[in-house]
């Protein structure tokens, strides 16, 4: 393994990592401040239980998040300081607004998960709400340094040098309204159904039923809605692709051959050799009206890309046809949940709603993950769409393959600890959260 | 705007020194209490850091990004020739904090605590041993740029007695730290001796390690003692310093609460002042003899004011919030800090 896949691998595993704590970081205490706030208008002790029980996970995955958001902040220097030389200074403002946002998250999480018996109630709340948009601030601050990387802004390149530099038009860069939508529905969607989902199981199990129930109803409300919304940004999000990085959209099409009437594939093996895509679902002039909502529209192929400006194809990919897939199956799911809510009542009472609900528990994180792959594969060679390339940013320091194993063990037995103490939280709801049930 | 930051980015430093050290220090002290005291010591700094520990390890994250925007060169140089201890000190920062919280959140008390503590007391140890060696070797002009083989260039300039020295200095300070600061927290007289004797083991082998760094200085031709008493405000700092230290004692023995923490903090203070003025506004001393400066490029200038800004803004919401926060805990009150409700 060369140094600058190492890197990219240990990169793409902290990034794999980070990002589902993140996620849940950022939208769970919602979840626990709606709980929170229905027991403090009705008293029902359910909404209670919920909501200690959610704030110990948003605990244990605030922390995890946060340990893993400060290797990060040391690995961008660690492996791409050619990178960090040029970009910290560009960057540096929503980098430094979402350090404020994150330390009065870590300060709020503080209030919440210590003060129950020590702050006035509805201060309390506050605090727990606090948490929340403080983790959504942060994540779309920090959003902005990446889609900076996609769409450069705010400075001049003279002589391969960055020179009048003005953070602020690099903060507010063209793609940050569309990635930092995306991003923020797509953290409430995997969230909301990975949450539903492990209540659902849990009701199909007949454990606690109405606990799980209530916990249940909120995680499933905020993931659907979510996912209903979903299909939009991503709209706006691969019209922004098309114009700024025809590259990528090519990529993730497995679109070949400049031309109109540019057909939209479904599925599919990408053959790079022949330019051809085998066994995929050909839509004829689809891809040219989902792209500029005109069939005679011409969309750039990868042919008039030079190879060496290409990213790789088959992963691009199967990344966003995987992340769309689950999307749609998200969405579909939550059209069923909304007709149960609204007009049959009755599906609730029966297993199959929910056997779909389990099912679904990890479609939105691996949706996340595929999404971030199209998005960071998709803009290779390129580190700063255009003007730096991934290898130029590689820290000189051989054997990068060495950490990035490190890293690859400390995290997989990180996941897997996660994931053990989140059973036993499970199993402890009977004991330590619904007594009375 | 400069000086802005550059203030910001040395308070934030002795902030973290302060809070972030006597949360290592926490973990630190239970590693070298008995195994009765052990137990004790858990629940006592547990109701003590709980609340805020999650702050206390923001001021490194503050300082590192006001260091990669502001300061790139030396954000960029570290992160190159430091990489090793870095990664190593990341572990750390990684294994402390997710067994810190594991073991108070895991659901279910058996024996994967006993793993969890142990886990959190070694990276207790680790992560301020790793900082300092990094400290050390900065500002001590180990980092080599033209060196021309793997060990000079990655691994000499940190693994040296110079730079482990500091490792081992800062690791007992983090401890003398977490012992002041857990003395003022305890409630009963039992727990308060015990923290009083981890405090005393602490002190003495801080001072042993001060000894350690003159010496190895001096016998590598390091000019630590000209750094720290070779002009007015560092050898009245180093004064300070030293009798702020004594003064603690005094006020342990005393039972000052106020007192002790008043003299911990001018201590520190008067530590960091003394280390850092004969350096400024250099960071990094490199072994061909160059510096990286914090005074830098007309270029950067921009970025700089605005980041100035930023963190004058940020400051306004952050500090009555952590203010709040660590009166609201405060040992001082009656009520616990608990993650229950009634």
């Amino acid at each position: 393994m060369n140094d600058i896949i190492a890197a990219r691998s240990q990169m793409a595993l902290s990034m794999i990592f980070h990002i589902v704590f993140s996620c849940i970081g950022m939208t769970m205490p919602f979840f626990m401040a709606v709980a929170n706030f229905i027991y403090l208008r009705t008293g029902n002790p359910v909404y209670k239980n919920v909501t200690v029980a959610w704030s110990k996970g948003v605990a244990i995955f605030f922390a995890t998040g946060a340990v893993s958001g400060t290797v990060l902040s040391f690995e961008l220097g660690l492996l791409w300081p050619g990178f960090m030389k040029e970009a910290g200074p560009i960057i540096g403002m929503p980098f430094s607004l979402e350090g404020t946002a994150f330390f009065i998250e870590a300060i709020a999480l503080g209030f919440y998960l210590y003060g129950w018996q020590r702050l006035n109630r509805w201060f309390h709340w506050m605090t727990g709400l606090l948490v929340g948009l403080t983790g959504i601030a942060s994540g779309i601050l920090v959003v902005s340094a990446n889609s900076w990387m996609n769409d450069p802004a705010g400075f001049d390149f003279v002589q391969n040098k960055f020179i009048h530099v003005d953070p602020y038009r690099a903060m507010f860069n063209k793609a940050w309204f569309e990635e930092a939508l995306h991003m923020s529905i797509a953290a409430f969607a995997a969230t909301g159904f990975a949450v539903a989902g492990v209540h659902a199981f849990m009701i199909l199990k007949r454990k606690n039923v109405e606990f799980h129930s209530t916990g249940f109803r909120i995680a499933a409300i905020f993931g659907c809605i979510a996912a209903l919304l979903q299909p939009f940004s991503g709209d706006l999000s691969a019209r922004f692709v098309a114009e700024h990085q025809p590259a990528k959209l090519a990529a993730m099409e497995a679109h070949f051959k400049t031309q109109k009437r540019a057909p939209l594939i479904i599925g599919g093996i990408p053959d790079v050799k022949n330019k051809t895509v085998k066994y995929g679902l050909e839509i004829p002039a689809l891809l040219s009206v989902m792209v500029y909502g005109d069939p005679q529209a011409e969309v750039t192929g990868l042919d008039k890309i030079p190879v060496e400006k290409q990213p790789p194809v088959p992963v691009v990919h199967y990344a966003f046809q995987i992340m769309v897939a689950l999307g749609m199956a998200m969405l579909s799911v939550s059209l069923v949940y909304f007709i149960a809510l609204f007009w049959r009542r009755a599906w609730f009472g029966h297993d199959w709603i929910f056997k779909l609900f389990a099912l679904l528990t990890p479609f939105g994180f691996i949706a996340v993950e595929s999404g971030w792959i199209v998005t960071e594969v998709g803009r290779q060679p390129w580190i700063i769409q255009g003007f730096m390339t991934t290898a130029e940013a590689l820290t000189p320091m051989p054997g990068i393959k060495y950490t990035f194993y490190l890293f690859m063990l400390v995290y997989i037995s990180l996941a897997f600890t996660v994931v053990f103490l989140l059973y036993r939280q499970i199993k402890m709801v009977p004991v330590k959260y619904d007594r009375y049930n | 705007m400069l000086y802005v930051v550059v203030g910001f980015l040395w308070t934030s430093l002795l902030i973290y020194v302060l809070s972030g050290g006597a949360d290592f220090g926490a973990g630190i002290i239970e590693l070298f209490a008995s195994r009765i005291n052990k137990n004790k010591i858990r629940a006592a700094s547990y109701r003590a850091i709980g609340p805020i520990w999650e702050a206390n390890h923001m001021w490194l994250i503050i300082a590192v990004v006001v260091l990669f925007v502001g300061f790139p060169q030396i954000y960029t140089t570290v992160s190159v020739y430091l990489h090793i201890p870095l990664v190593i000190m990341l572990i750390g920062i990684i294994a402390r904090g997710t067994a810190f919280s594991f073991r108070n959140y895991d659901a279910v008390q058996d024996s994967m605590q006993a793993i969890y503590n142990r886990i959190y007391v070694y990276s207790s140890f680790i992560t301020p041993l790793f900082l300092g060696i990094i400290c050390g070797s900065a500002v001590s002009r180990q980092i080599d740029p033209g060196a021309l083989d793997f060990y000079d260039a990655y691994i000499f300039d940190w693994l040296n007695w110079f730079s482990i020295a500091v490792g081992f200095f800062a690791v007992f300070l983090c401890g003398f730290l977490a012992s002041v600061y857990l003395i003022g927290e305890a409630k009963d007289r039992d727990i308060k001796s015990v923290y009083s004797r981890l405090g005393r083991k602490m002190s003495l082998a801080m001072v042993l390690f001060t000894g350690m760094l003159l010496w190895v200085a001096h016998r590598e031709g390091i000019p630590l003692t000209i750094w720290i008493l070779g002009n007015k405000v560092s050898l009245i700092a180093t004064a300070l310093c030293a009798i702020s230290f004594v003064f603690v004692w005094i006020m342990i023995a005393a039972g000052n609460r106020a007192g002790m923490r008043v003299f911990t903090v001018l201590m520190v203070t008067s530590l960091l002042i003394a280390v850092t003025y004969s350096h400024f506004p250099n960071v990094i001393l490199l072994k061909d003899g160059h510096v990286i400066s914090l005074i830098g490029s007309k270029e950067g200038l921009r970025t700089i004011s605005i980041l100035g800004k930023a963190l004058l803004g940020g400051s306004v919401f952050i500090l009555p919030c952590l203010i709040y926060l660590i009166y609201t805990f405060s040992g001082s009150k009656d009520l616990p800090g608990t993650s229950e409700p009634e």
